[in-house]
Order: C-alpha cells, then sequence, then structure tokens
C-alpha cells in the first residue's frame, strides 16, 4: 500500500533495556506510520511495548535503548537527533499526555505556570502574554472560571481537570503529533467521554495527529481511523478500525475483541480471557510470539516469524493462518477463506 | 494562617514553661548546693540561702523565677557575684550565634548543591564520593573533626589560626569543623530526596515539554525534593547550636558554650535554668518558623484550619489523590 509522506514513519524500530535480569527487549522491529491529522490507536496488554514505541518517537528513552531503526517526523529522522535538537521538537511539534493526571503535574507550581512554561521555551512570547494564553487554554479545555484556576496549583483540580489542564499543555503550541498514553484509564467513565470529545474537538480544530495509546477497545472504536494491535514488542495486526474490529486476522486480535465484556441485559456469562501470559522479553520466542497462547497454533507458528502481509484494504496481519497453504480445516471460523482473501506463501 | 501561627505559639510558650519547670526542679535534684566549699560554714550557707530567697518552699521559688523570667530577667549568677545571667548571654551568644549561622549557610549550600550533583549522577563515580563524603561527615564526631583540622590547617600546614575568633581567617576552620556533620546530613537526605523526585510523573511531563535538564532541575525537581530537607532544618538548627558547645572549647572560641559547661559544673543555679530556658525559646522558634516555612514552600500543605493543626509530613510521592 503506498502512502504520500506520512507525517510520523517509524521503520524496523528496535528498543532493549539493559536491566540487572539482562536485556528487556521491549520492542522487536516495529514499523509504523501516522498521516497528519489522523487518529491512530494502539492497542495490546500491558508491557508490550506501546509506550515504549510512543516514548522513542519523542525521545524519553535512553538514548543507549534504541536497537536500530529510524523515525521519520516530517522527513527527518528523529533518531539521529542531539537532546538539543530533540528539546525544540518535544513540547512543540510532538507532544505527549500520559495516564495518571494525579501525578502527572508538577504540585509546586501552579497550572497556569505549568503551562506557560512551554510557550515561554518554544513561542518565545513574554511571561505576562504566556500566562494570558494560558487562561485561553484552560477555557478552551472547557475549564470553568480559568482566570482563577490559572493560579491554583493542581492539588486544589479534580483528575478530569488535571487532564485537561494536561491537554491544554500538551496542545498550546499546536503540535503535529499528539501522544496521547491512556489518556482515560485513570478517569471515571463519565469523565472518560468528556476528556476524548474534547482531544477530537481539538484534533479537528488544530489538525493534529494523534497516537492514543489505550487498552479500551471501546475508546478506539471511538476515535481512532486506524489502529494497530501490539503483541510482545511487535505488531500483530493493524488496519482501518472497522475492518480489524470486523474481520481480525490475527488470533490475538480476535481474543481481545471477544474478551470485551458485553452489556447484554441477563448475561451470567463469565468473562472471557486469553489463557496464559505474554511471552518473556527478555529471551523472546523464535517463532510467533503468541504461539504458546494462541489455539490455532500449528508446527510452523513455533518455528518461525510469520511475514506481515497485506490482507487487503491496508489491513495488514502476521499470522500464518493468512497463508494460502494452510489447510482450511486448521482455520477459526472467523478466517475461513470463504470471506477473506488469503496471502500466497513465498 | 494567622489563627494557625496563634495556635503554634501558644503551644511554644507551653513547651517553654514546662522545659523550664523540669530544669528548674532538675538543676536541684544534684547532689550539693552552690554554696557548699570548703570555705564556708553553715551559718554563711544559711545565709546565702536566704539572701538568694533558696529557703523559701520550692514552689514559692518557683513562681518567683516565672514571674521575673515573665519580665524578661533571668536572675544573678549565683557564683560570680555581680554577674547577671542576662549579661553573660548578651556578651556571649553573638560568638554562638555567629558561629552556628555561618556553619548552618555553609552546610545548606553545599549540602544541597552535593546532594542534587549525586542525585543526577546516581550510580556514577562522582556519586560515590558525594556519598563518602557524606558518610565520613555523618561518622566523625565533631571534636576529632575540630582537632583534625587543626593538626592539618594549624599546625602541619600553617596556612590558617588554630584559634580564636577575631579576623575571617579564624573562623574558617571552627565553621567547617561544626558545618560538616550537618552537611553530610543534608547532603544525603536531599540526594534520597531527589532520586525520589527524578522518577516521578511530573519529571516525565516537564521532559516531554521540552525542557532543559537544568530548566527541569532548577524549577520542578528541586523545590519538590527540598521539602523534606526543610522539614529537619529545625532539629539540625538545633544541633548545630548545641554543637558548639565543643568546637568552641577546641577553637577557643567565646562563646556560650564554655559557661553552660562551667555553670552545670558550679552548680550555678540560675544560670543553667537561665541559658536551657534561652536556647529552649531559640529552639521552640527555630522550629515554628519551618513549620509556617514549610506552608509557603508547599502548597499542599494549607495551614488556614485548626483542624488537627499538625503539619503533614508530605512526601512529594503522596501527591493527595483526593480529588
Amino acid at each position: 500500500m503506498e502512502q504520500k509522506n506520512p507525517m510520523l514513519e517509524i521503520k524496523n524500530l528496535k528498543v532493549a533495556f539493559r536491566t540487572y535480569g539482562g536485556k528487556v527487549h521491549a520492542v522487536r522491529d516495529v514499523s509504523m506510520y501516522v498521516n497528519e491529522g489522523e487518529c491512530v490507536a494502539v492497542v495490546g496488554e500491558s508491557g508490550c511495548g506501546k509506550s515504549v514505541t510512543a516514548k522513542s518517537v519523542i525521545g524519553l528513552n535512553p538514548k543507549s535503548s534504541i536497537e536500530g531503526g529510524e523515525i521519520f517526523f516530517q522527513g527527518e529522522d528523529l533518531l539521529k537527533y542531539s537532546e538539543k535538537q530533540m528539546q525544540t521538537i518535544r513540547g512543540d511539534k510532538i507532544s505527549m499526555i500520559f495516564q495518571d493526571p494525579m501525578t502527572s503535574l508538577n504540585p509546586t507550581m501552579t497550572v497556569g505556570k505549568q503551562i506557560a512554561e512551554s510557550l515561554i521555551k518554544h513561542q518565545n512570547v513574554s511571561k505576562e502574554n504566556a500566562m494570558k494564553e494560558a487562561v485561553e487554554f484552560l477555557r478552551l479545555v472547557g475549564i470553568a472560571n480559568p482566570e482563577k484556576r490559572v493560579k491554583e496549583y493542581p492539588d486544589s483540580l479534580s483528575g478530569g481537570m488535571r487532564q485537561r489542564v494536561m491537554i491544554a499543555m500538551a496542545m498550546c503550541c499546536h503540535p503535529a503529533l499528539l501522544i496521547a498514553d491512556e489518556p482515560t484509564t485513570a478517569l471515571d467513565v463519565t469523565v472518560q467521554a468528556q476528556i476524548l470529545e474534547l482531544m477530537q474537538d481539538l484534533q479537528k480544530r488544530f489538525n493534529t495527529a494523534i497516537i492514543l495509546i489505550t487498552h479500551d477497545l471501546g475508546v478506539v472504536a471511538n476515535m481512532a481511523e486506524r489502529v494497530l494491535v501490539f503483541y510482545a514488542g511487535r505488531i500483530v495486526e493493524n488496519g482501518p478500525t472497522r475492518s480489524v474490529f470486523y474481520q481480525p486476522r490475527h488470533p490475538y486480535t480476535w481474543g481481545l475483541l471477544k474478551s470485551m465484556p458485553k452489556l447484554s441485559a441477563d448475561s451470567k456469562e463469565e468473562l472471557i480471557s486469553i489463557e496464559g501470559a505474554p511471552p518473556d522479553l527478555f529471551a523472546p520466542p523464535k517463532g510467533c510470539a503468541f504461539a504458546a497462547r494462541c489455539e490455532y497454533a500449528m508446527e510452523i507458528c513455533r518455528e518461525h516469524q510469520p511475514p506481515f502481509v497485506d490482507v487487503g484494504d491496508n489491513h495488514c496481519a502476521a499470522c500464518w493462518l493468512n497463508m494460502k497453504d494452510v489447510p482450511d480445516e486448521n482455520r477459526p471460523d472467523w478466517m475461513k477463506s470463504d470471506h477473506v482473501s488469503l496471502e500466497e506463501v513465498k | 494562617m494567622k489563627k494557625y501561627v496563634l495556635k503554634r505559639i501558644a503551644i511554644a510558650v507551653v513547651t517553654i514553661l514546662v522545659l523550664v519547670t523540669i530544669i528548674f526542679l532538675l538543676v536541684r535534684l544534684l547532689p550539693g548546693d552552690p554554696f557548699t566549699s570548703e570555705k564556708t560554714n553553715e551559718a554563711i550557707k544559711a545565709k546565702m540561702m536566704a539572701y538568694y530567697g533558696m529557703d523559701k518552699p520550692l514552689i514559692e521559688q518557683w513562681f518567683t523565677y516565672i514571674k521575673n523570667l515573665l519580665h524578661g530577667d533571668l536572675g544573678v549568677s549565683l557564683k560570680y557575684p555581680g554577674r547577671t545571667v542576662n549579661d553573660t548571654i548578651a556578651q556571649t551568644f553573638p560568638y554562638s550565634a555567629s558561629l552556628g549561622i555561618r556553619s548552618i549557610v555553609l552546610a545548606l549550600a553545599v549540602g544541597l548543591v552535593l546532594g542534587t550533583f549525586a542525585a543526577q549522577n546516581a550510580g556514577k563515580v562522582m556519586d560515590y564520593v558525594c556519598v563518602l563524603i557524606a558518610i565520613v561527615g555523618v561518622s566523625m564526631p565533631d571534636f576529632i573533626i575540630g582537632t583534625l583540622l587543626q593538626l592539618i590547617f594549624a599546625v602541619k600546614l600553617r596556612v590558617l589560626p588554630a584559634g580564636q575568633w577575631t579576623s575571617w581567617d579564624c573562623k574558617i576552620l571552627p565553621v567547617v569543623a561544626l558545618s560538616l556533620y550537618t552537611l553530610s546530613l543534608i547532603t544525603r537526605l536531599m540526594r534520597s530526596s531527589m532520586m525520589e523526585v527524578i522518577n516521578q510523573d511530573y519529571i516525565m511531563t516537564a521532559r516531554a515539554k521540552g525542557l532543559s535538564k537544568f530548566e527541569i532541575i532548577w524549577r520542578h525537581e528541586i523545590r519538590n525534593a527540598i521539602l523534606p530537607i526543610v522539614t529537619t532544618m529545625g532539629p539540625l538548627t538545633a544541633a548545630v547550636l548545641t554543637g558548639t558547645f565543643v568546637l568552641e572549647k577546641i577553637y577557643a572560641v567565646p562563646g556560650m558554650g564554655k559557661f553552660y559547661v562551667q555553670s552545670i559544673n558550679d552548680l550555678d543555679y540560675t544560670m543553667v535554668l537561665g541559658m536551657t530556658t534561652f536556647y529552649g525559646i531559640f529552639l521552640v522558634t527555630a522550629n515554628l518558623i519551618v513549620d509556617i516555612l514549610y506552608g509557603v514552600i508547599d502548597p499542599r500543605i494549607k495551614l488556614a484550619d485548626g483542624g488537627g493543626g499538625k503539619k503533614r509530613k508530605a512526601k512529594p510521592a503522596a501527591a493527595g489523590k483526593e480529588a
């Protein structure tokens, strides 16, 4: 599938952290792209490399952890940038908001100052003007009485308001890309919806692209045009949200979708979960990382990494079951050849 | 705020009253009395006792003392005729205070820098050097440091005077010797507090904003890391000021320490009581100031209402989840 100059393009990114226990291969060969103004969701369970990939984009992982790959942002390879150069990108062209608004704001600085800080740093505005802009941004993110709030400390704001402040802080320099690392996980359900709505609103207003990292498939369905499914440091499936949700082409994605709780009235069903645990990233398995938990695993799955193939419509997946040579009876019903096109094995 | 401060002052007054009473009783429990010596006989002693009002019941003496204390009068020395406690303090305390304050300032300045520096370079050689300095400083008693510095700089190298409190160069060795313990304590505290702050989420936020390392340390890390240090400044001031006693002797500084120790040996009741009370007021005030300062630095601590009124020991990590 051809893409005309994606704004962000990650190619073969590999990230590993040295720890006392050995080397953790957190991201193992991830390639992805984000177009201008679009919202891409990244889903997967904890420790699958979603956040690490995102932090690599904004340069918040230690430099030594990058083992290989390229990250092109507006045509420039960010991995070749020095720390100083990255500082001019961070908060200005790419910004990030975090999971827990309770701990993500400095408790000893007023929210106004914390917002003004980025403006002063990147936009070359005076302190007074920055504070005025901070008030406007607080108003924009839906905080009532911003003139008063701007002088308050994070302590006197609720979780939802703090996340609004975080968003104001991230958006105040009109970044081209916003990385939202589980922005609603720590919030009440009602507040979640408001925050997502706010993000969508600002996305349209400033034409900002969003990488939305989340566990919540419901959020993905609402927000994202495309979805990337991470498993054990790799992308196992990606494609347009609709296509991935209705025709998953990887057993892991299917498992994720199946394990979503349903809201049927008198359902006493137990929640479905995927048996087992993700593999040890100190020593990632040779074949498909999901093979050990996959009920359709074949011999080849344990031996060889499945290729990442396009199954049509810009929808790609890394699973041997998508290959034409695999006998149909090995495939689960939802993947049978009569409703999906299969790939030729090289 | 006003209510809180008033309440704290009231508590401080009670604290001092209790302190005075305890010392008042304790000195009298010591064997002997101020007037016993080879030259005095019973008749003279009785006369002396009567002269100083010590023949009256203890409770009456106590009331008299408190009454005088409220007028700012700490009494006269029982040992040296014509010398009042007030005068003695007025003459000697400035030396002790000058030594103490210089030491605290030095300890704070160097300790905060070393601690920050060590935390920023955690696990590297410079970190170990700082930690080593801190461990040596905490574990060596001041009389050893004092004499050691004298030996090196005054006797062997002959670059600094060994004692006195006159020109500026006399002051270097005693100030350094006195500050070393506090300096080490502050270094270690600042290091661990800083390490905790560095791993906080809001530091990640600050980095994500594109701030430089220096901006992050200066604007976001130090202010949060310094809170536990502020709490300890009250007791540390106490440690430094009482620590002057030994070093005053070693460096021949004409401070209060010498008289304090002497008056205990002499069983000079009024002198002991007076100086203890003076220190008591001094330290309670220091703690009070620290408590109020705490509220200024950390907005999470509301000093407004009386509810409990106690300072909350806020670790930077425990950013309240109450909202």
